[in-house]
């Protein structure tokens, strides 16, 4: 059975942007962080009409939030994996025909393989060599990853997502 | 515990326990290590030494190593006259290695690469340096030495001097010594000072390390200086390098104010850090730190090869 995205006191009046009716929702990004997610996903996208809404510290239970919503399109594992990098607190709605066809949090998994660039420019893995970037996650929020190669710490995850 | 096939790439790999039973399988190896016994425990086998970037005292001791256990060593020591100026992938040379022999040692100017050799080759792999990164028998033999020197390497006031921003021997050692609850505090010139990484290693393991850039009011309390060199090959420019060389210096005038158990270790090679002068002197441990690299990397060599006991 499909699940209506319902908020107990929510009032149309409240909607800051509007409903779409096939794509992603991404709740509870961290405030100041939509344009980085929206640098991840690639947007804006050279020739695409589809409609991207974004909205900047919004009012929410649990603090200020940023929102993306991107029409026609449904999130890959990757990039939602790139998104729990920056933003660990962040949800997913899977939007089909106004309804929330699936809702998740996102999750930091263990290891991150090949999506982020080690900072360190004579890191071996910036080398030519046949090997995937490879970190290990050594804390999950705040988000902090150490590469399995040199040991190196990036201070700022966001710039070194590939 | 076993160590047959096991690779040897950070010391951050290796618990206290497994430091302790490798330190004191290398006291063991000391009267082989000097020639005074032998034993061919790694007959039959043979050590590729992959060296892309200089090296006289890993490469040497980890060459005598292998033959005073009657082991063979295969190699090079210089890039230059292999397929990697034909751009060959690190990779690619450590699976031709590892087709050729039991062992592979690999020092490599890229932080990292020995972790990469590791996942290429099914022989062990030890890591003899990589770029500023890891260099694991360094940090076995400076412990080593602290061991032998002071009979514990625990309650020692360890002095780490000098570049201790690019010096990879220093990173390793602050861990390891934090492991064992030895006293720290570092001394550099303020462009030269200890990671933020490192300091916070140090923290989680407990101890607190002190910062300073007075050498003279360090020294004072002292049980071990362990001294390093201004490296101008990892500086970006000749600038940087140029305003902090010969920042410190370790001579006899120095050393008035030390205690008289006081030990002078240093990697080498020296520049101007340490003055001749203090050669002669009891403080002046290096030279047998050196040394030390024989039995740490004899024992290791025999370990991961799975060779007879001593």
């Amino acid at each position: 059975m499909k699940k209506q995205l319902k908020v107990p006191g929510f009032k149309k009046k409240d909607l800051k942007i509007p409903r779409i009716k096939d794509g992603t929702v991404i709740d509870h990004i961290t405030p100041g962080y939509a344009v980085k997610v929206l640098h991840i996903l690639c947007i804006p996208k050279n020739n695409s009409s589809s409609v991207v809404s974004v909205a900047m510290n919004v009012n929410s239970k649990m603090g200020k939030k940023d929102i993306v919503k991107v029409e026609n399109r449904e999130l890959k594992s990757n990039e939602v994996d790139k998104i729990s990098l920056i933003c660990p607190k962040a949800t997913i709605n899977i939007i089909r025909d106004y309804d929330v066809a699936k809702k998740f949090k996102v999750k930091l998994p263990d290891e991150i393989i090949g999506i982020v660039s080690c900072s360190n420019p004579t890191c071996v893995s910036n080398a030519k060599e046949p090997v995937k970037t490879r970190f290990k996650v050594i804390s999950k929020d705040p988000p902090r990853i150490k590469c399995y190669y040199c040991e190196r710490e990036p201070e700022d995850i966001a710039e070194h997502i590939i | 515990m076993n160590f047959k096939g096991k690779d040897i790439i950070s010391i951050k790999d290796f618990s206290k326990t497994e430091i302790d039973y490798i330190l004191i399988y290398a006291e063991k190896m000391l009267p082989y290590a000097k020639g005074e016994k032998y034993k061919d425990i790694l007959s039959g086998k043979v050590l590729s030494s992959l060296f892309f970037e200089p090296s006289t005292r890993t490469r040497l001791s980890f060459e005598s190593a292998m033959n005073r256990l009657g082991g063979r060593v295969i190699g090079f020591a210089d890039p230059s006259g292999t397929s990697q100026k034909k751009g060959e992938s690190l990779a690619d040379t450590i699976r031709m290695a590892d087709s050729f022999s039991d062992v592979i040692v690999v020092r490599h100017p890229q932080e990292g690469a020995a972790r990469l050799a590791a996942e290429f080759a099914y022989a062990p792999v030890l890591n003899a340096g990589d770029g500023a990164g890891q260099h694991p028998t360094q940090c076995l033999l400076d412990l080593f030495t602290i061991k032998t020197e002071k009979k514990k390497i625990d309650k020692n006031n360890v002095i780490l001097l000098g570049d201790l921003k690019y010096g990879r021997t220093v990173h390793s050692l602050a861990y390891a010594l934090s492991v064992y609850g030895a006293k720290l505090t570092f001394v550099s010139p303020t462009s030269l000072k200890m990671p933020k990484e490192v300091i916070s290693e140090c923290i989680e393991l407990g101890v607190e390390p002190t910062q300073t850039s007075s050498l003279e009011k360090a020294i004072k309390d002292a049980d071990v200086l362990y001294a390093t060199r201004i490296q101008k090959e990892r500086f970006p420019d000749a600038e940087e390098y140029n305003k902090v060389v010969g920042s410190y210096m370790i001579n006899n005038e120095l050393l008035k104010n030390a205690k008289e158990s006081l030990i002078i270790m240093h990697p080498l090679p020296r520049i101007t850090e340490i003055d001749p002068e203090v050669d002669s002197t009891p403080y002046a441990i290096y030279f047998k730190q050196a040394f030390n690299g024989v039995p740490i990397r004899m024992a290791l060599l025999s370990l991961v090869l799975g060779g007879k006991k001593i």
